[in-house]
């Protein structure tokens, strides 16, 4: 369903510095698929995402969603970033509204959508309370119910649950498979934690930095539903290990 | 030191007159600091949006400050009379520089990541400002208003000290020139209440019109959404 072919990127500064965020990136993914990404600062993730949405331009190769080169902002997308960003003027339900009416979607369509989405979230009751009264795992659920309230195709996800506590994080990523196997999306899925990118995905990618490149892609051939205790299966750790190696080991080089 | 009673007895017997004198005070603040917020609001909307505007006009902003506003008074009085012009145009000048800045700063300070969703919704700019960025500012427009009110009471007062026939700043001249020093008190006083009746309206109004930041403020100890 996209394709994302060679795709490189080089930022320059205003200084005249140049830095390879992405070089020669080539990944093809399936409609409904998981795809987690994960990789160490700096490898281009986050510039990646923006990419596959026409928010950056690309220096070099392209990216095709079904066939369709992206190079422009398309509305078929849904994002959620680290931090949950809602608008604190807002209640909960019209922080979700905020997508239909930036789309110049018709309100009166959507929002018996966006009820059910909040009550698919667990907060069904908070619809008028405002994000301060929420608890930040809550708030991160009122950022996903607004990148889902208008259906989009592909969900974008930058460190969704990073400035979560573990606990939180854990309860969140399986509450996410939860509304996909429901509702399902093309997803990417940056992270930093590596059991997490295993427990939740079909195949995660694995990119390292300077320039950020694709190291490896891997199959998780885990059954569904994912449950917290597949972190004991042997090939959860076999997993994880190889992703450690591939980010760890460029760097132990480096340093003898 | 006068006494408290005499300067209330003193100000007491000149209420009518101090009344007259304070409505004069009161309309070339409000006038200085009206024309303030028309000029100085669209500005901070076009510095925001013009890199090219923002690397002409900003510099410019910035030394006109610079001058003390004390220094140019009598200039402008010269300009532009004795009369009440002059006032307002001190008080808008003493009141438009936090006004610009604070917006500025708050339509700068919208989260990147909310101006990028508008982007990838395609919303027009028009939009992304109304629902995005022109309310994340308002917290920071409205303390700018807070400082440039009360500038605008001491700018209507120093226009009135260089040369006026009336006003709360003229009363304090003359009647510190004519040792009536129980009434210059009393004249400041009533400026210090103005101050403050017009500081605390523009927080009422700033409770009203923004509400989530009052209670954000409060639990958080920082203005929401940052
Ligand atoms: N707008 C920009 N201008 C210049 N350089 C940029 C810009 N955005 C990102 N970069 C650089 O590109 C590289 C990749 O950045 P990116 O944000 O994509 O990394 P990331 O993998 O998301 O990192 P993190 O895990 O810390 O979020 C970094 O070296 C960064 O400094
Ligand atoms: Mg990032």
């Amino acid at each position: 369903m996209i394709s994302i072919r060679s795709v490189g990127k080089t930022y320059r500064s205003r200084h005249g510095e140049v830095v390879d965020a992405l070089d020669d990136v080539s990944l093809d993914v399936r409609e409904k698929e998981f795809v987690s990404i994960v990789g160490p600062s700096g490898c281009g993730k986050s510039t990646l995402l923006k990419i596959i949405a026409g928010l950056v331009p690309a220096s070099g190769g392209e990216v095709t969603i079904r066939g369709r080169p992206v190079r422009e902002p398309f509305p078929d997308v849904g994002f959620v970033f680290q931090n949950a960003v809602l608008l604190p003027w807002r209640t909960v339900l019209d922080n979700v509204m905020f997508s239909i009416e930036m789309l110049g979607l018709p309100g009166n369509d959507y929002r018996a959508r966006a009820r059910d989405l909040i009550e698919l979230a667990g907060l069904a009751g908070f619809e008028r309370k405002y994000p301060w009264e929420l608890s930040g795992g809550m708030q991160q659920r009122v950022a996903l119910c607004r990148a889902l309230v208008h259906d989009p195709s592909v969900l974008l996800m930058d460190e969704p649950f990073g400035a979560l506590d573990a606990m939180t994080r854990e309860e969140m990523g399986l509450e996410l498979l939860r509304i996909w196997e429901e509702r399902p999306k093309t997803i990417f899925f940056v992270t930093h934690s590596i059991p997490e990118a295993i427990l939740l995905a079909d195949r995660v990618v694995v990119m390292t930095p300077r320039p950020g490149r694709l190291a490896r892609v891997l199959d998780i051939a885990l059954d569904r539903p994912r449950a917290v205790e597949m972190e004991f299966d042997p090939r959860f750790k076999a997993y994880s290990e190889e992703i450690r190696a591939l980010i760890f080991r460029p760097r132990r080089e480096r340093v003898h | 030191m006068p006494a408290p009673l005499g300067i209330i007895r003193e100000t007491w017997e000149w209420r009518w007159r101090l009344l007259g004198h304070t409505w004069v005070t009161l309309y070339e603040t409000l006038a200085g600091f009206g024309l303030s917020i028309a000029v100085g609001t669209p500005l901070a909307v076009m510095l925001v949006y013009s890199p090219v505007l923002r690397d002409a006009v900003y510099p410019i902003v910035v030394v006109a400050q610079a001058i003390p506003k004390v220094a140019i008074a009598p200039v402008l009085l010269l300009l532009l009379g004795a009369g009440e012009v002059s006032k307002v145009v001190v008080a808008f000048s003493v009141a438009f520089f936090p006004i610009v800045v604070d917006t500025a700063t708050g339509l700068a300070a919208t989260p990147p990541e909310l101006l990028d969703l508008s982007r990838s919704y395609r919303a027009s700019a028009f939009k992304t400002f109304v629902k995005v960025r022109f309310p994340t500012a308002l917290p920071f427009f409205f303390s700018g208003l807070k400082v440039a009110v009360t500038l605008s009471v001491i700018g209507a007062v120093v226009g009135e000290f260089i040369g006026s026939d009336k006003g709360l700043g003229y009363v304090i001249v003359s009647a510190t020139s004519y040792w009536k020093s129980n009434l210059a008190f009393g004249a400041m006083g009533i400026l210090a209440i103005l101050a403050m009746a017009l500081f605390g309206l523009v927080e009422l109004v700033e409770r009203l019109v923004c509400p989530w930041y009052a209670v954000s403020e409060r639990d958080a100890g920082a203005p929401a959404g940052r």
